[in-house]
């Protein structure tokens, strides 16, 4: 684990790049995390999901995969994967500061 | 005479049926279940490579039932939880003052697109069920050589390693039959891993490498064409095969639906420590039917029953249940050869290495292979059948412990 300086702000991040405390999001880091990895602009569906996949990792524990965010935010598959290409699971999480979805190995 | 009404008699509601049957006085158990056999689903695993026979994994329900509990075998319908009664597809009509949610989940290869089309049990195969693993079992023994891909379709599943342990297992088994270099192995998972843990990752890692299986990550199955033989993912992307074997998508129960009981694949969201459903005193759920950050396990079902019965008879007195689930699964992982692993984790600690139950003596080995692992996992066979489901005490704890186990030194 360690640290990184992003958007103004210091976040603690695992060796992939993944946020570990989910409470110093905010949505500045996701906008500079885009630009990062290439998906930016965010537009109001990306928001739509990822505002979707924090309130749902918040309230169950564990972060959505693809069937539940469609399901909670109005996207459809085909949309989900061509607004976070290549796995939008992972993609999720990496900008909305939850974990990433895992097995239990 | 108050009424428990028990929803399932697998693992996870026979357990809860005989404890309760034996804890409570002045309440009738009642358990409800269309199935005539019960079946140990951890052996349709070893099916396909003939380490068990069929007919050594399943038993009629009736000897699993304690001489207290009633047996309804029908159907749910429907659950209404305001008027706390239950409707069948047989037309019976059950009232509860309490209900347990033990449904389980099955496999919905209707799911997805060209799945149970062409080459639905020629080329393609689950063994998620009985009437799968016996039918891959005559497909393995068949089998030439060629590209043989393990797909899971989406999370979640049962027993989240046994895609993994059917590698292993097909590894080994290939092997002996001196065919190996003619069988490729694919694992195409739509997790980022096939060890998505970091202790595991690292520890774990080299057995793929070691084993010749080539990994396809954050594959989201789409579509199979049966006749093409490919499966296609939502982003485009082909996994061809010779033989499939599929870990089709699950789903909860139909009457979880109908009642308006479950998320968008029909598992019950409830409270992960005390096992209340959402918004209902009087429901409570375990096993694979729940909507639980844990894995569906037999073992999560078995931790779960020993929690929610304490709940169970605090309910019967009315008063509210307490935050006793810690999450705790404990999960041998065959990895062929004679050898298997153990993990033991809950909803804070990932699965560590060290020995188990006894710390420095184990006999078995955490995250690591050894040969009375696997013979741990044969056994437990006796044990499920003689001991778990009867509710008797396992020699194992309810509530995971981190005796025994190497904590990270450096934060993972
Ligand atoms: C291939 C495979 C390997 C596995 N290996 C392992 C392992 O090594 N270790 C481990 O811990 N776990 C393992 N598991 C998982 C384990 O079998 C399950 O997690 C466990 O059985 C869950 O118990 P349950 O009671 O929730 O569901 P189940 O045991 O599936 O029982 C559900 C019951 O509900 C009944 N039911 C369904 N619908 C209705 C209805 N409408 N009305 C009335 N009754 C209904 C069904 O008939 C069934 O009897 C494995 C599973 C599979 C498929």
């Amino acid at each position: 684990m360690s640290s990184r300086t992003i958007a103004g702000a210091v976040i603690d991040v695992d060796a992939e790049g993944f946020m570990t405390q989910s409470t110093q999001w905010t949505p500045e880091i996701a906008i500079a995390l885009s630009n990062e990895l290439g998906i930016a602009p965010l537009t109001d569906a990306h928001w739509r999901v990822l505002t979707f996949a924090r309130d749902d990792t918040a309230k169950h524990g564990q972060s959505p995969g693809p069937r539940r965010i469609v399901a909670g935010a109005g996207v459809t598959m085909k949309e989900l994967y061509a607004l976070f290409p290549k796995g939008p699971g992972k993609l999720v999480a990496r900008l909305a500061g939850v974990p990433k979805p895992k097995s239990c190995l | 005479m108050k009424n428990l009404l028990i929803i399932g008699a697998g693992t996870a509601g026979t357990i809860v049926a005989n404890r309760m049957s034996r804890d409570l006085r002045g309440w009738a158990v009642t358990v409800v279940d269309p199935g005539a056999d019960h079946a140990y689903q951890a052996g349709l695993l070893h099916v396909p490579f003939d380490m068990l026979d069929e007919a050594s994994i399943t038993r009629p329900r009736t000897s699993t039932l304690g001489p207290h509990v009633r047996w309804v075998r029908e159907a749910v319908r429907a659950i209404d939880t305001s008027g706390r009664t239950v409707e069948t597809r047989e037309g019976g009509k059950y009232d509860y003052d309490i209900i347990v949610i033990a449904s389980g989940c099955r496999i919905r290869p209707d799911l997805t697109e060209g799945l149970t089309g062409e080459g639905w049990g020629t080329t393609a195969f689950d063994f998620y069920t009985q009437a799968g693993s016996s039918a891959l079992k005559r497909a393995l023994a068949a089998f030439e050589g060629g590209r043989l891909v393990v797909n899971v379709v989406e999370m979640p599943i049962k027993c989240p390693v046994a895609p993994l342990e059917f590698l292993f297992l097909a590894d080994a088994y290939f092997t002996e039959r001196k065919m190996r270099d003619r069988v490729e192995l694919v694992y195409a998972t739509p997790l980022d891993a096939a060890f998505t843990k970091p202790i595991a990752a690292r520890t774990l890692g080299h057995l793929l490498d070691q084993k010749g299986i080539s990994v396809e990550t954050e594959f989201s199955t789409a579509e199979v064409d049966g006749g093409a033989r490919v499966v296609r993912s939502f982003d485009d992307r082909e996994v061809a095969y010779d033989l499939l074997v599929s870990i089709p998508t699950h789903s909860g129960a139909d009457f979880i639906e109908t009642s308006g009981l479950g998320n968008e694949l029909a598992f019950v969201p409830a409270d992960k420590n005390t096992l209340a459903v959402d918004g209902h005193e009087n429901v409570f759920v375990l096993g694979d039917a729940g909507d639980f950050p844990t894995s569906k396990a037999g073992s999560v079902a078995h931790f779960q029953a020993d929690a929610l019965e304490s709940n169970l008879v605090r309910a019967t007195r009315g008063l509210g249940p307490l935050p006793t689930f810690d999450g705790h699964a404990n999960c041998f992982v065959e990895t062929g050869h004679g050898k298997a692993l153990l993990i033991d984790f809950n909803y804070e600690t990932e699965p560590l290495t060290g020995d188990y139950p006894v710390p420095g003596v184990g006999p078995f080995s955490l995250l690591e292979e050894s040969r009375a692992n696997h013979a741990g996992k044969m056994a437990f066979r006796w044990l499920y059948w003689n001991a778990l489901l009867r509710g008797r005490p396992l020699p194992v704890p309810a509530h995971m412990s981190l005796a025994g186990k190497h904590l990270p030194t450096t934060p993972t």
